[in-house]
C-alpha cells in the first residue's frame, strides 16, 4: 500500500469530456443540415408546383400568341450574334486541334466527318444550350425578378390576368422551340468554321468538304441530338421563369435570381444531356 | 372620435346595404411578426376611407389581403356580401375586376407603352369591346388624368407623378367599383401630390367609387378623406373625421399631424 499510494496520486487527472457543449454543437449542426435539406425539398416542391401551374396555364383556353411570337423573336434575335460566333469558333478550333493528330495517322480525309459528327451530336447542342442558359435563362430570371420586385406581377394578378399565362407560358414555349433552331444554326456554322479551319493548312473545296461531312452523318446522329435540344429549351425557360417568378422583394434578389437561373439551367442541361446520351446509347 | 376598432355610431347607423367591404377580426403574421391583430373595419359606398399609421402598422398588408394577394391567418373579409376567402378562381377574378389597385410604385409594365399598359387589362377583361371602343376607352382614361399627350411613351420616359397618373388611368380604364390606393402621393413634390389628391376626388365623383387610401401625407388626407382610421400595431387605434383627428389631444395622433405640419 505504501508503494502504490504515491503512484496513484501521481496519475494525471483525465479531463472530463465536455458532453454538454459537444451535444449542443452536434444538435446545432444537425439543425443546420436539416434546414438546408428542408430548403432543398421546399424548392423542389415549389418547382414542381410551378411546373404544374405552367402546364395548367399552357392548356387553358386563352393562349397569348402575340406574346409568344415576341418572345420567339427576342430569344432568337438576341442570341443570334453570340451563337454565330460560337458556332464558327467551335468548328474552327476542333479542326485546327484535330488535324495534326489525324495527320499523324494519315487520316486527314476523315477530318470533315469526324468534326461534323462531334458538332452535331454533342458540341453544337451542349455549347449552344449552355450559352442560352447564360443569355436567355439569366435574361428571363432578371426580367421576371425585376417585375416581381416592382410589383408588376402583382398588378397583373389584381387586374384578373393570369401572370403564368402571359409571362411564363410564352417564354417557356419560345425557349423550347427556338433553342433547337439555334442549335441547328450553330451546327451549320460550326461545319462552315471547320471548312475554314481545314483551308488554313490545306486546300479543300467547299463541295468536297461538305460531301465528306454529310456522308458521315446519319439520322441516328441527327435526330436524338435535335430531340434533346427541345428539353434543353424547356428546362432553360422553366428555370429562368421559376427563379424570376419566385424572386424575393429586394433589388439584390433580381441579381440572385439571374445568377441562380444560369447555374441551375446549366446543371439541368448537363443532366439532360447525360440522360439523352444514355438513352441514345441503349437504343442504338 | 373613437379609440377602439369598432365603427363609430355615425357610420354604423348607415344602412347595411351600403357596406362595400367589411373586415372582421383580421389577423396576419409573417413568421413571428404579427402585422394585423384582430382588425375590423368597414368601407361604405361612395366614401373615401383614409388609413393612417406608421410604417409597419399593417396598412399595405390589409389592402393586399382584400384582393387576396396575401392570405390572412384568421378573420374574414367580405366584399359585397361574399367572403373573399371562399371565392374560387373564377369568382376571385370577377371580384378583382371590380377592384382597382394603385400600387405605391405605380407598377406600370415597363416593356409596354402607356397605351399598351392601359389596353392590357382592358382587352382581357372586356373582351366584347371593338378596337375602336378600346381606343376610345384608353384615350378617355388618359384624358381624365391629363396624360393623353404621353400615350405612346414608355414608362421610363415619364416622371414619378406622371407614372402615378398613368397607373391610375390603367386602374380606372376597367371601371372599378372600389379603389385601393397604396400611398398614392409618396415620393412626389407637394404640387404633384395635390394634383393626385384632386384626381382621387375626381375619380370618386366621376366613377362613383368607394376608396381605401393608404397615406402618410396629411395634405392628401385633408383633401380626400370622408373618414379616417389610424392603425397602430395592426389594430384600429382611432377613427373619425379629419376635423376630429386635428382637434384630438391624443399624443400619437397629435405627434403624427404635428410632424407633417412643420415648415
Amino acid at each position: 500500500m505504501k508503494v502504490i499510494r504515491p503512484l496513484l496520486t501521481k496519475i494525471p487527472k483525465i479531463p472530463r469530456p465536455d458532453v454538454k457543449n459537444r451535444a449542443i454543437k452536434i444538435s446545432e449542426n444537425a439543425i443546420k443540415k436539416t434546414q438546408t435539406a428542408n430548403r432543398f425539398f421546399l424548392e423542389v416542391g415549389e418547382f414542381g408546383l410551378f411546373l404544374w401551374l405552367t402546364i395548367k396555364a399552357l392548356f387553358s383556353r386563352h393562349f397569348e400568341f402575340k406574346e409568344f411570337l415576341r418572345q420567339c423573336f427576342l430569344v432568337g434575335n438576341k442570341t443570334l450574334p453570340l451563337i454565330s460566333l460560337t458556332g464558327v469558333v467551335i468548328g474552327l478550333v476542333l479542326t485546327i486541334q484535330s488535324r495534326p493528330i489525324l495527320a499523324e495517322f494519315g487520316a486527314v480525309s476523315l477530318l470533315p466527318g469526324m468534326v461534323a459528327v462531334s458538332i452535331i451530336r454533342e458540341m453544337g447542342p451542349v455549347v449552344t444550350g449552355l450559352i442560352c442558359c447564360g443569355k436567355i435563362g439569366s435574361g428571363m430570371g432578371a426580367e421576371l425578378g425585376s417585375m416581381k420586385v416592382s410589383e408588376q406581377i402583382d398588378a397583373m394578378e389584381v387586374s384578373s390576368t393570369n401572370p403564368m399565362r402571359f409571362l411564363v407560358v410564352p417564354r417557356v414555349l419560345a425557349a423550347t422551340f427556338m433553342i433547337p433552331i439555334l442549335v441547328l444554326y450553330a451546327d451549320a456554322l460550326g461545319i462552315l468554321g471547320s471548312w475554314a479551319g481545314a483551308n488554313l493548312k490545306g486546300d479543300v473545296t467547299f463541295i468536297l468538304f461538305f460531301t465528306q461531312a454529310f456522308n458521315s452523318i446519319s439520322f441516328s446522329d441527327f435526330i436524338p441530338a435535335v430531340i434533346k435540344t427541345f428539353f434543353f429549351g424547356a428546362a432553360i425557360g422553366l428555370v429562368g421563369c421559376f427563379k424570376g417568378y419566385t424572386a424575393g422583394r429586394g433589388t439584390a434578389s433580381v441579381g440572385k435570381a439571374a445568377n441562380q437561373s444560369v447555374v441551375l439551367a446549366s446543371v439541368f442541361v448537363i443532366i439532360i444531356d447525360l440522360i439523352a446520351v444514355q438513352i441514345t446509347d441503349v437504343l442504338q | 372620435m373613437k379609440t377602439d376598432n369598432r365603427i363609430s355610431p355615425e357610420h354604423a347607423s348607415r344602412p347595411a346595404a351600403s357596406t362595400v367591404i367589411e373586415i372582421n377580426e383580421l389577423c396576419k403574421s409573417f413568421g413571428k411578426l404579427q402585422v394585423l391583430r384582430n382588425l375590423s373595419l368597414q368601407l361604405f359606398e361612395n366614401e373615401n376611407l383614409i388609413l393612417l399609421g406608421k410604417s409597419g402598422s399593417g396598412k399595405s398588408v390589409l389592402i393586399k389581403c382584400i384582393v387576396r394577394l396575401l392570405i390572412p391567418d384568421s378573420g374574414s373579409i367580405t366584399f359585397l356580401g361574399k367572403n373573399v376567402m371562399d371565392l374560387n378562381s373564377e369568382e376571385l377574378a370577377e371580384m378583382r375586376v371590380k377592384i382597382g389597385f394603385l400600387f405605391q410604385s405605380g407598377a406600370l409594365y415597363d416593356s409596354m407603352t402607356i397605351r399598351e399598359n392601359l389596353e392590357f387589362p382592358l382587352v382581357r377583361i372586356k373582351k366584347h369591346l371593338t378596337r375602336q371602343e378600346v381606343n376610345e376607352k384608353v384615350e378617355e382614361s388618359l384624358e381624365n388624368v391629363g396624360l393623353l399627350d404621353s400615350i405612346n411613351k414608355m414608362p421610363s420616359q415619364l416622371s414619378g407623378g406622371m407614372r402615378k397618373r398613368a397607373s391610375l388611368a390603367r386602374t380606372i380604364v376597367v371601371d372599378p367599383m372600389v379603389m385601393l390606393y397604396d400611398e398614392p402621393t409618396t415620393g412626389l413634390d407637394p404640387v404633384t401630390s395635390n394634383e393626385i389628391s384632386e384626381l382621387i376626388n375626381r375619380v370618386q365623383h366621376k366613377y362613383k367609387t368607394s376608396s381605401i387610401i393608404i397615406t402618410h401625407d396629411i395634405e392628401c388626407a385633408r383633401a380626400t378623406a370622408d373618414r379616417l382610421i389610424m392603425l397602430k400595431e395592426g389594430q384600429a387605434y382611432m377613427e373619425g373625421s379629419i376635423e376630429e383627428f386635428e382637434q384630438t389631444s391624443d399624443e400619437l395622433v397629435e405627434s403624427y399631424f404635428k410632424s407633417q405640419n412643420k415648415p
